[in-house]
């Protein structure tokens, strides 16, 4: 097995607001198209015009939740590589291709010693790395590491494609280790969740909440000025006179 | 334990991440965002937002960040192609453009000398009308539209006869400063990127969002309320909460006073000029002045105008629009109570929405210290703010009722002074555009000639339709008739129908753009193929000849006699021209281009340079010099000479020789250079003065003159009620020369109504109820645009199926587990299809993915691929004409003001059924004319 670093002073993660999220799939189509081209080997697509099979190291699922009052709701939910402090993928790789840099808690694969063995995609309960079928190297998140220092780019570019891209700005990415972090604060202001926290994973990236939905009051009613067109046009008068 | 970390990747790593950036716009939707296309050794890498674009500032949809899958798909079309097989069958043989274009020639030479209407020409999505209206006005053929028509005329033309413009991607709330936003029948569609924006700005600034759809996805999703509306209802819906809001005095007087005909007096005088409003000598609308109690005519300086004058005249009382609304809104059909159980909301639920617009509106108005002056020359210290903005989308305009319910939605946002102020709904330019400022529809044809003016308008009464000496219509598409009078963008829905029932005439060749007609893009898809390949007794095709320019191996290539292929977007030059539909923010004025950032690897040709060469061919006169000689080398010679009028051409960035003009200007020989280095846009800000109130701000108006978008100052009121609809009341009525055929006369007095109503859609009226009790729909992924998608292979990783969405009352009233499937049966056809459970939705509608369904051998799909086994189309239940009514006439199954496909009328019912093998109906597979695409892709590129 390959030990994880004791700890990281530096949490890199990403914050996704769930009640942001529209469901848009940018993100996902942003990282395929960023992963293929950088770090490691291309995300594949085994029989890409035919009953398709590709890698993608970010996904969208869609909930409905029913809640005791209201009608059902719709909840999009992205999920990629959580980046866990206790990363279980990490600890159960038997090369030690997969690891947790000390630099910055990132988890990573390091493809040359990778066997494709799948040990790391059974041990993470978030499901959230893919073998690639063409490579046969294990893939997953990888923050856009080649991004987020590269000084080829702009800085306010240095940040993951996902992030860069998402139209609604439900994505945030940031240092989690830092309290005084945009990311932490946000994650303070708005209950910011741990995904599974009962496993023990403690995963860097965090969750918001969607905000309580369908909540109008509808007791509240505008009071007539009128029940019927004559006396709201004698309303109309008075009102213009007023004017 | 670890292994060697010796290859592990440095802790800071820095790659190059492209050898060149090259900006253009992207064409995955209609949306026209900026990209940065990343190369690496002379090919496209990667694909991101362009940060300093107007339209996304950075952002990419999912669709954008595919973009290299679509340029690269397998099923891109290679060569010009003619048909050997027989139509249908997809056998094709290449030929070279020479030998395209001399059959082109030879098919079109003969109908411009003897009778151009024999041309239909349409072209589907495009994003060059303005370009491809010309080129069909100079041939002189009155048959173009682009595909408007089944797709957003009825929001359209209600804006604009309201309003002066639209939704759609024409107008936008004010995101900064809205506090509550109504969205109406909005999926993933125009605006997409801005809109997904504006939700993350509105929920970051904590505004209130309320989605009003019958489906609990996409926005709907995120809303904090969500009305779970029955389709086609939401017209009913928005009258209630006129009604509430009127009723409770919750109205902005001022504002309807000043910028609205709501004090316009309607003529109450028996006679030809019954119900239009007064108006003066010099055909001002009049209202009474509160100050002096006189006729006064609407702009006079410092008139205030009484909202409840009335003009007693030969014993006749004229009362006002707004009077006319009290009446008509008060009255006790549009109360909550009489609504809620057709609408599926409840009257408490419609009660507190109302409460919410009033309190939004008025108690949290906004104040900007900002002076602007008025139309009438009256000084304002302060803009006045109403933060109650709407959108709205193909959810309410693609009914039978969609132009009145459009319009309905109007009222509501005028009545609160929501529009064009801070806070509200804005314009973004062209836009506001007064009717008077666009052009009526021409259909005068003369062999050889151009046609007399611009095909598509906005009537303004029975004198401006599309009608032939013998009262026929003039269109092939039935456009601007008694059917369908204010048909603003044609009925492309309509042509193939049409053309082969010969009726209103035949046809001798259908030339279309980019419009997949013979599958996603029609109404009775088989009936629309039949009608393609149908022959006469002469054993010779119905239609004779079918002319297909299209990029990629959609369904209705195969249907061609002759094959243009179009570039992928990266390869080819557009402009997104302010002629047309640019990418204007409510804050300025702008366009953009697109230009190849790589070279077609195929005997491809942009379309448009394609139109250059073939109207060179047929000597039409723009597109020749004196010598007869080719005018337009390619389409970006166009774009960088033509002048519109003098001093505007299609694109309105660094005009004048040195490229330092805006808006007019000569024409800059380096104009398209200018645009690359510029980002491939150009932007022109309003000034502060003029960013509201744009209809009568002074300085907006004198802003628009300066860089070309009005010749002259324009300002107008808004037209709560439209009198060029009285008109053609009138008409039906029996006044005037022009009078409709009887069968259409009482349905014109109906429906054309200049205060908006609500009617029950055509369809659902005309179906036993029982027999068809469930409403059915489509909604747009935000991860494709219409067929195009599958064909990408990333995207339809993401979309690849689409279940019919059930509700759980109908799942569980019949049983269904997961794995199902069932028939859905319409008055028109049936399908069986696998099924799926939703819980968000509303009880009484099913709904699928629109346009997932592909037909084996399209695409370069494989003949396994989901999309054509599981994957379904809906159009196979809707009929472009309603059943009939006993009386021996079928009616269209569209708006009867604007022709409007109806496609959300549609009633089915549902029933469990034993699995077939694959979605039913099956149509034999197609001869792919690309081949099928590879097996496994891995798309590294450079080293």
């Amino acid at each position: 097995m390959t030990t994880l670093p004791s700890q990281t002073d530096t949490k890199l993660g990403l914050v996704i607001d769930l009640d942001t999220c529209v469901g848009c799939h940018a993100c996902v189509v942003s990282c395929k198209g960023w992963n293929t081209q950088n770090y490691g080997a291309p995300l594949s697509d085994k029989d890409a015009y035919g009953t398709p099979e590709g890698t993608f190291l970010n996904r969208v699922h869609s909930y409905e939740v029913q809640p005791d009052q209201g009608p059902a709701q719709t909840v999009h939910f992205p999920k990629s590589c959580l980046h866990c402090e206790d990363a279980p993928c990490v600890t159960v790789c038997p090369t030690g291709a997969s690891y947790k840099r000390t630099e910055d808690g990132i988890v990573l694969v390091n493809e040359d010693d990778c066997m494709g063995c799948g040990l790391c995609a059974w041990a993470c309960p978030y499901g959230a790395r893919e073998l690639d079928l063409m490579a046969g190297v294990m893939k997953k998140c990888t923050l856009c590491v080649d991004r987020i220092y590269n000084e080829n780019l702009p800085e306010e570019d240095r940040v993951p494609a996902c992030v860069r891209t998402c139209p609604s700005g439900a994505r945030h990415f940031g240092d989690l280790g830092d309290p005084n972090s945009d990311v932490s604060k946000l994650v303070a202001e708005r209950g910011g969740m741990d995904l599974m926290p009962e496993l023990g994973t403690k995963p860097v990236n965090k969750y918001l909440p969607p905000r309580p939905k369908d909540t109008l009051d509808c007791g509240v009613a505008l009071n007539p000025v009128a029940e019927e067109a004559k006396g709201f046009l004698g309303w109309l008068d008075n009102a213009l006179e007023k004017m | 334990m670890s292994a060697a970390a010796g290859t592990r990747i440095e802790a800071r790593p820095s790659p190059v991440i492209s050898d060149e950036v090259r900006q253009t716009t992207c064409y995955m939707c209609a949306c026209r965002c900026g990209i940065n296309v990343h190369m690496k050794d002379g090919e496209v890498a990667y694909i991101e937002g362009n940060r300093d674009h107007p339209v996304n500032k950075g952002v990419l949809c999912g669709k954008g960040s595919a973009g290299i899958m679509q340029h690269n798909a397998p099923s891109r079309l290679r060569s010009p192609m003619k048909r050997v097989g027989p139509r249908g069958s997809g056998e094709f043989e290449n030929i070279s453009w020479d030998e395209a274009l001399d059959i082109a020639a030879d098919m079109l030479r003969p109908i411009r000398e003897n009778n151009p209407e024999k041309l239909a020409f349409f072209t589907g999505r495009d994003q060059s009308q303005s370009f491809t209206s010309f080129w069909a006005q100079q041939f002189g053929t009155p048959n173009y539209a682009a595909h408007g028509g089944f797709c957003s005329v009825n929001m359209a033309a209600a804006g604009i006869y309201t309003m002066g413009g639209a939704f759609w991607e024409f107008g936008q709330p004010d995101w900064d400063r809205a506090k509550l936003f109504m969205i109406f029948g909005v999926a993933e569609d125009h605006d997409s990127n801005p809109i997904k924006i504006g939700l993350g700005k509105l929920k970051a600034n904590g505004a209130k969002v309320i989605g009003v759809n019958p489906i609990r996805s996409g926005y709907n999703a995120i809303a904090d309320e969500w009305v779970g509306i029955t389709p086609g209802t939401d017209g009913l819906f928005i009258l209630a909460l006129v009604h509430e809001l009127m009723k409770a005095g919750k109205i902005d007087l001022d504002y309807l006073a000043r910028f609205t005909n709501a004090p316009g007096l309607i003529n109450a005088s028996e006679g030809p000029d019954k119900g239009l409003l007064l108006r003066d000598e010099d055909g001002k609308v009049l209202v009474i002045d509160r100050a002096t109690g006189k006729l006064t005519p609407f702009d006079q300086m410092g008139v205030k105008p009484d909202l409840n004058g009335t003009l007693e005249r030969d014993g006749v009382t004229h009362r006002t629009v707004f009077n006319e609304m009290a009446t008509r809104y008060l009255e006790p059909e549009y109360a909550p109570e009489a609504v809620a159980e057709r609408c599926g909301v409840s009257a408490d639920r419609i009660k507190a929405i109302a409460a919410l617009l009033a309190k939004t509106a008025f108690d949290e108005a906004i104040e900007i210290d900002q002076p602007w002056t008025d139309f009438r020359g009256e000084k304002h210290e302060k803009m006045i703010g109403r933060p109650v903005a709407f959108h709205s989308m193909r959810g309410i305009s693609a009914h039978s009722n969609g132009f009145q319910t459009c319009r309905s939605l109007h009222i509501l946002q005028i009545i609160l002074g929501s529009v064009e102020v801070p806070g509200g709904f804005r314009f973004k330019p062209p836009y506001p555009k007064p009717v008077e400022a666009h052009p009526a529809p021409h259909c005068g044809v003369k062999p050889l000639s151009p046609l007399d003016g611009p095909h598509l308008g906005f009537v303004r009464g029975p004198e401006g339709l599309a009608l032939k000496e013998d009262g026929t219509p003039a269109r092939i598409d039935k456009a601007f008739t008694w059917e369908n009078p204010m048909s603003a963008h044609g009925l492309m829905h309509m042509v193939i129908s049409n053309a082969h029932a010969g009726d209103p005439y035949k046809i001798d060749t259908l030339f279309m753009y980019m419009a997949n007609m013979a599958w996603n893009s029609s109404m009775n898809t088989k009936g629309t193929m039949e009608m393609l390949t149908d022959k006469d007794e002469n054993g010779e095709y119905v239609i004779p000849n079918i002319i297909y320019s299209d990029a990629y191996s959609s369904e209705t290539v195969a249907y061609a006699d002759l094959i243009l292929p179009d570039t992928t977007y990266l390869e080819r030059h557009d402009c997104i021209s302010l002629l047309d539909r640019p990418i204007c923010e409510a804050d300025g004025a702008a366009d953009a281009i697109r230009w190849p950032v790589v070279e077609p690897d195929r005997d491809v040709r942009g379309f448009q340079s394609v139109l250059c060469e073939l109207g060179a061919k047929l000597d039409l006169p723009a597109f020749i010099n004196e010598d007869g000689s080719q005018k337009w080398a390619d389409y970006a010679d166009y774009i960088q000479t033509h002048q519109r009028k003098p001093g505007i051409g299609p694109l309105a960035g660094f005009r004048g020789e040195n490229g330092d003009q805006g808006g007019r200007g000569a024409p800059n020989p380096n104009q398209i250079d200018a645009y690359i280095e510029n980002g491939g846009f150009w932007i022109n800000h309003i000034p502060d003065e003029a960013l509201y109130y744009k209809p009568w701000n002074k300085a907006y108006q004198d802003w628009a003159v300066e860089i070309g978008i009005l010749d002259t100052p324009m300002p107008y009121l808004f037209q709560l009620y439209v009198e060029p609809m009285r008109k053609f009341q009138l008409a039906a009525e029996g006044h005037g020369e022009r009078q409709p055929p009887e069968h259409l006369r009482e349905r014109i007095k109906e429906t054309m109504d200049p205060l908006p109503y609500w009617y029950e859609p055509f369809e659902g009226t005309m179906v036993d109820e029982e027999e068809f009790p469930i409403h059915a729909l489509t909604q747009r992924p935000m991860a494709m645009y219409h067929s195009w998608g599958t064909q990408n292979a990333w995207l339809r990783q993401i979309h690849g199926h689409n279940p019919l969405y059930v509700p759980t009352k109908i799942w569980e009233a019949n049983g269904f587990e997961d794995g199902d499937w069932a028939k859905v049966t319409s008055h028109h056809g049936e399908i069986t299809v696998p099924v799926s459970h939703m819980a968000a939705l509303n009880d009484n509608t099913v709904w699928t993915w629109n346009a997932i369904g592909k037909r084996k051998g399209a695409w370069a799909l494989k003949e396994d691929a989901p999309e054509a086994n599981k994957g379904f189309l809906l159009n196979h239940l809707i009929h472009e004409l309603l059943p009939s009514k006993g009386d021996g006439m079928r009616w269209a199954n569209s708006d009867p003001i604007t022709g409007q496909a109806a496609w959300f009328d549609l009633k089915v019912r549902i029933e469990k059924a034993p699995p077939p093998d694959q979605s039913q109906p099956v149509f034999p597979s197609i001869k792919s004319p690309v081949g099928q695409g590879p097996d496994d892709i891995a798309w590294e590129v450079g080293k």
